[in-house]
């Protein structure tokens, strides 16, 4: 049967809304006019610009610290959390506090999060960024690893058991191994979302340490200029190579 | 009472989940070399007590003991026993050669000996062309051949194996068993197997225990298994059985309506509730024409060929069920002929009720 080619409009006009904008961004970003209504021709000047600007280079700085940090962290915890979980523990109820970071609104957390740093009186700077993106970013990891353990057959640590492993040993050479494309890919989307966050970010920062979505926030204030299109540009360069490597990651330890 | 060669000795162990009595005071010898098989309808016990022979379960109470040493307080890794299990947990990221020498490394043994113990095991179980294969590029027969291989090549002094050839097709299985019997005589390993298909476990072991609801019921060759079923659990389970029930008498059962059926006298006390057991091939059927009184008399009511022999079910009165009897070769009968059944006195079973 013919498939009506009408239902393709609805199909093409989501595509357009949804990336049209950010079309529009990249080809904006290499408009040698700073005059967003008008194309003077191709430049790379924008990027050069960003190069020698210090402010987003030190929120870029700021932010890779953060976003490597508490994907570290948060991945052990995440993965070590969801392996406990799953051997001792059949509580639905624990399930959904661990999950909970993840799904209650950001504002909420971030109140939450600078109430309690108020309150054992730490000075806010990037570390407690970095503390406040673990608490997310464990929930993520957990549920992905989680979501993998599910398929894993458990029989595995039981056979490596069998044959002479001591539960060490199993959890490094057997487990980890089988939770790989799990822990990979809660690592990435830890990291992309640890790279654009700005809610809890801005609630537990200090004053001095910028990370760059603050910093873009300051600068769009005054307006959007090109320079923030080629930075738009090359995040969304990023993101799209680590979703990228984290498909590819997961499919290439699935198929052996 | 424990034999002499006894390798295993399970000594009246109870396991209980909540409610569930998983083993109840289960008590087994199994001897050196002996291909021996735990059969029973699923959640009877026996996938428990294999698993707690390898360590990952812990009975209630009892003993356990492999050639004389205490086995329930070495945990799984320390125990020389390996099991071989229904998924096969073949290591999906290490290829046939790295999952079989798994067990040697952790045992620390040099390299050399290693690969040479590999080597050795692959050849035994025909897979050296594979060896640098992952198991998702293998066959169901190829994966279990290499869990065999992994188990074997640590030379437990007790092989466990939970249903061995469930997975696999009816094919393969056939010729896995064979391969599985001529595997034992090689490496001279003594097997346990856990099966609940009765045919797999009569034509692979040399002993069988019949288990139901946590107890085992008969522990017996599978000839005797067959012909001198314990009771009626056994005689159900294993193959196909007319049951008539009535009150023992000296001479056999008397069962109303149908008088005094011929048995080997038991040791059961007269006058008793009682079953006669006996095997359709056991029954002979002859028409009514025939002068030779029988024992019985009752009308063909369904007349089935198989190729190699006839099933007849036979309406008998006064007995609720149909009575099979089968014949080799094709039967003359007809639905509705008149027949008379005799049988041996010999292959009479009688059972308590």
């Amino acid at each position: 049967m013919r498939r009506s080619r009408w239902l393709l409009i609805p199909f093409w006009a989501t595509f357009v809304f949804l990336y049209v904008p950010i079309l529009v961004l990249v080809v904006m970003s290499f408009n040698a006019s700073s005059n967003p209504f008008s194309w003077d021709g191709f430049s790379l000047e924008w990027y050069g610009e960003l190069a020698g600007n210090e402010d987003i280079l030190e929120g870029f700085r700021n932010t890779l610290v953060v976003a490597v940090g508490s994907t570290v962290l948060a991945t052990v915890l995440g993965t070590l959390l969801a392996v406990g979980l799953d051997k001792y523990s059949r509580s639905k109820a624990l399930d959904a506090f661990t999950l909970a970071p993840a799904i209650i609104p950001d504002v909420v957390l971030a109140i939450g999060l600078l109430a309690f740093f108020t309150l054992v009186q730490f000075t806010l700077g990037l570390h407690t960024v970095l503390l406040a993106h673990v608490v997310f970013n464990t929930a993520f990891v957990t549920a992905i690893v989680k979501a993998r353990l599910n398929n894993v057959d458990h029989s595995l640590e039981e056979a490596s058991r069998d044959l002479g492993a001591t539960s060490a040993s199993t959890f490094v050479r057997i487990t980890l191994p089988s939770l790989a494309p799990g822990i990979i890919a809660g690592a990435l989307l830890a990291f992309t979302l640890s790279l654009d966050e700005f809610v809890i970010a801005f609630f537990t920062n200090g004053p001095s340490t910028p990370t760059l979505p603050i910093t873009i926030y300051s600068m769009v204030r005054f307006g959007v200029t090109p320079e923030i299109n080629a930075l738009a540009t090359l995040l969304i360069l990023v993101s799209f190579t680590v979703v990228i490597a984290a498909q590819r990651m997961t499919r290439l330890t699935d198929s052996v | 009472m424990t034999s002499p060669d006894a390798l295993v000795d399970i000594q009246n162990v109870t396991r209980t989940f909540g409610s569930t009595v998983a083993l109840d005071n289960v008590s087994l010898q199994i001897h050196t070399n002996e291909f021996f098989a735990l059969l029973g309808p699923s959640g009877c016990g026996k996938t428990t007590l294999l698993r707690t022979l390898a360590g990952f379960e812990v009975p209630d109470s009892g003993a356990i003991l492999l050639g004389g040493e205490d086995l329930v307080a070495l945990p799984p890794h320390r125990r020389p026993v390996n099991l071989m299990f229904q998924s096969y947990a073949l290591f999906p990221h290490m290829n046939v050669a790295k999952n079989v020498a798994y067990g040697l490394e952790r045992e620390r043994l040099p390299k050399d000996e290693v690969r040479e113990r590999v080597d050795d095991v692959l050849l035994t179980v025909g897979l050296s062309d594979l060896r640098g294969r992952r198991p998702k590029q293998l066959s169901g027969g190829q994966r279990q051949r290499v869990a065999l291989a992994r188990a074997i090549v640590k030379r437990p002094k007790l092989l466990l194996l939970d249903e061995p050839l469930s997975a696999l097709d009816r094919k393969v299985r056939a010729e896995m068993q064979l391969e599985l019997k001529r595997l034992q005589h090689e490496v001279g390993i003594t097997f346990i197997v856990v099966t609940h298909d009765q045919e797999e476990a009569m034509s692979m072991a040399d002993r069988i225990a019949v288990m139901n609801e946590g107890q085992v019921h008969q522990v017996a060759p599978p000839v005797e298994l067959y012909q001198r079923p314990a009771n009626t659990f056994v005689s159900d389970f294993i193959g196909t059985s007319n049951r008539f029930t009535g009150t023992a008498k000296p001479q056999g059962v008397e069962v109303a309506g149908l008088g005094v059926l011929p048995a080997v006298t038991t040791s059961l006390s007269p006058e008793t509730l009682a079953h006669l057991v006996i095997r359709p091939e056991d029954l002979v059927v002859a028409s009514t024409d025939s002068l030779d009184r029988g024992l019985m008399q009752g009308s063909v009511a369904e007349v089935v060929f198989t190729g190699g022999q006839t099933t007849l079910a036979i309406t008998v009165e006064g007995h609720p069920r149909p009575v099979l009897a089968t014949t080799p070769r094709a039967s003359d009968l007809r639905r509705g002929d008149e027949v008379w059944l005799r049988w041996d006195t010999e292959r009479a079973v009688v059972l308590a009720a």
